[in-house]
């Protein structure tokens, strides 16, 4: 399967004062053309790290391993003008878009410099443009919006602004870093509408890191789960929302709340998130997983077909089995 | 209904302007402004020659026409405090243009590129910290002979390092802010996001230094020019009055000194004070206020 982007073995270790430390250790991902595919994980799992990856931004003295393919080119042998080319071409989408867009420009010099440095086209064609995309993204007063500046946008309204960017640069593939993490809870539903909707009618590729699995669910057509820097699954997002075959995923699944339950007390998973330079020699979930046996600890899973996707448990098939008997 | 708003916002407008810079600070800014315009027209106010000598006149008292008196050779002492205002005031003008131009570039550059640049831009500042400007231009005028051109140059070389000190650790911190990642994200290229983003968003630090270095300027430059290396006689300078009228300050006429003196201590005050007020201003939703966005066509 050749996909759009192709992120095969990525391994990315950063310097620190004392040793080398790795965030990310044999990391495989594919997506095809307009295919969603959902990135979650806890906190320090390596999602962010997997999508500056795409784009190259990280920290200096990253060393990279492994190979990111976006349409065929290797991303890692970039330079120059054919990197700003790439970037160009495969925007980001930020968690906290007040953060990310420069506080004492317009919105109408943010969402138009590019087009108008890169696309070589007028300011007042770019003006246009930008007031159509942002009546695409459902801000109707476009044209007043241009002239104004980031702090008097709400951070709903600057997310939708930071969406229009992105489509101005008519992108194959999309990188949403927790789009909607740092909204309120009434605007993420509808920020995560608009984006969902303006993906699927343009047929955009999407990378969507979330650290919410149902959210990864409904917009995504496939999710990769992660944990200490490494793919534990890759399936299609509703069969690892219903019958996950990682322990790790169905801890996830089985630790979020439900309207249909009761509970006094929600699930959780013993133990504390690892990071990728702590991970021990075996899986690295061995030591918060309810199902370890001693082979686990020694020998470390690779990422391996099963199904319809990919697991990196060595008990997969054993643990299916007795779920399913 | 609109004469109303409008007052209302002309007094916003007005209070929020006094409210940057405070009493003081407009006080500063208006007695640089006045010493620009009396630089400028100075020919307007006094038809005497600044440079013409009647010796018959030396040190004489104001009379009809040359209100100031005469210096030691005779010469108007009105006319050339305010031709002198010129060199006193274009002087530290080209040496802080030179040396900020000179200094952004440099400081933007390490702190953009990093690594090794970095640390041997650093090393490279540091050694000219230990040089004295003063004595740098004193040098430069030893090797290359006299004059204000040589002055100024070597004072703005010998400010190159503390400006591009100040501009790197702005440049260092803003450069790590998330938009700066997300510009390069966008695929900008470096020179544009530090012209177009960088460097416009440094500009109220570097504007307010730059106020700051400009009296430092004025200072180094009269020092060199009292000690007869900066602007060379007959021609007039604030420096050179001041080092000129010695003789007369012991014959009892301290009148030029003293004058040229007084001028270059108000206006250094005056840039001090507009300089402190200017780094002290609250940041704004508007750093810009001069920057009008324009109106977007038919939407």
């Amino acid at each position: 399967m050749s996909g759009i982007l192709e992120i095969s073995r990525l391994t990315v270790t950063l310097p620190t004062p004392d040793r080398p430390k790795p965030v990310l250790s044999d990391v495989s991902l594919s997506i095809a053309e307009g295919q969603a595919v959902g990135l979650v994980g806890e906190s320090g799992s390596g999602k962010s790290m997997t999508a500056r990856s795409i784009v190259r931004l990280l920290p200096p003295g990253a060393r990279v391993e492994g190979a990111i393919r976006y349409q065929g080119t290797d991303v890692g042998g970039l330079r120059g003008a054919a990197l700003r080319e790439l970037r160009a071409g495969v925007p980001m989408i930020f968690q906290d878009p007040r953060a990310h867009i420069n506080p004492v420009r317009t919105i109408g010099d943010f969402l138009t410099e590019a087009l108008r440095i890169r696309g070589r086209v007028g300011r007042r064609q770019a003006e246009q443009r930008a007031v159509r995309v942002l009546g695409e993204v459902g801000i109707a007063d476009g044209g007043r919006r241009l002239r104004q500046y980031p702090h008097e946008l709400s951070g709903g309204l600057l997310q939708r602004v930071m969406i229009a960017a992105t489509l101005l640069a008519e992108p194959k593939l999309l990188l949403a870093d927790e789009p909607t993490t740092a909204l309120d809870v009434t605007t993420q539903a509808e920020v995560m509408a608009v984006l969902d909707e303006l993906r699927r009618e343009r047929g955009l590729a999407m990378l969507f890191i979330t650290h919410d699995l149902e959210l990864a669910a409904a917009v995504c057509d496939r999710t990769a789960v992660m944990y200490a820097g490494r793919v534990m699954e890759v399936r299609a997002s509703a069969a690892l929302h219903d019958d996950p075959l990682h322990p790790y995923t169905a801890a996830l699944t089985a630790a979020r709340p439900s309207l249909e339950r009761r509970a006094d007390r929600l699930a959780t998973i013993p133990g504390r998130p690892l990071s990728a330079f702590e991970a021990p020699d075996g899986c690295v979930f061995c030591e918060r997983c309810p199902h370890v046996r001693e082979g686990c600890r020694t020998r470390r899973p690779e990422l391996r077909p099963m199904s319809d996707g990919e697991v990196a448990c060595l008990r997969a098939e054993e643990l299916q089995a007795a779920s399913h008997g | 209904m609109t004469v109303v708003s409008a007052t209302l916002r002309a007094g916003r407008g007005g209070r929020g302007e006094r409210g940057r810079l405070g009493a003081l600070g407009m006080a500063a800014a208006g007695v640089i402004v006045l010493a620009v315009v009396l630089a400028a027209v100075g020919p307007i106010l006094t038809t005497a020659d600044p440079n013409a000598s009647d010796i018959t006149h030396a040190y004489g008292a104001p009379a009809a026409g040359h209100p100031l008196g005469f210096d030691g050779q005779g010469r108007d002492l009105l006319s050339r405090l305010l031709t002198g205002a010129r060199t006193s005031l274009l002087g530290p003008l080209w040496i802080v243009t030179l040396s900020m131009a000179a200094g952004i570039a440099v400081a933007i550059t390490a702190a953009w590129v990093g690594g090794w640049l970095d640390s041997v831009v650093s090393a490279v500042l540091e050694v000219m910290f230990a040089f004295p400007g003063v004595l740098l231009a004193m040098l430069v005028a030893a090797v290359f002979g006299p004059g204000l051109n040589a002055a100024v140059l070597a004072l703005a070389v010998a400010y190159i390092p503390y400006i591009a000190r100040l501009v790197r650790s702005a440049a260092l911190a803003e450069r790590r802010k998330p938009y700066i990642q997300a510009l390069e994200v966008q695929g900008a290229s470096a020179l544009s996001i530090c012209v177009r983003h960088l460097v416009p968003n440094l500009l109220p630090i570097i504007a307010a230094q730059a106020t700051l270095f400009f009296s430092y300027a004025m200072v180094d430059l009269a020092i060199v020019s009292f000690f007869g290396l900066g602007v060379q006689p007959p021609d007039a300078d604030w420096g050179t009055m001041v080092g000129g009228g010695q003789s007369g300050v012991l014959q009892g006429y301290p009148a030029e000194s003293l004058l040229a003196g007084g001028c270059i201590v108000v206006l250094v005050v005056a840039f001090n004070l507009l300089g402190e007020r200017l780094s002290e201003g609250r940041p704004t939703s508007r750093p810009w206020p001069w920057r009008r966005t324009r109106a977007v066509g038919a939407a």
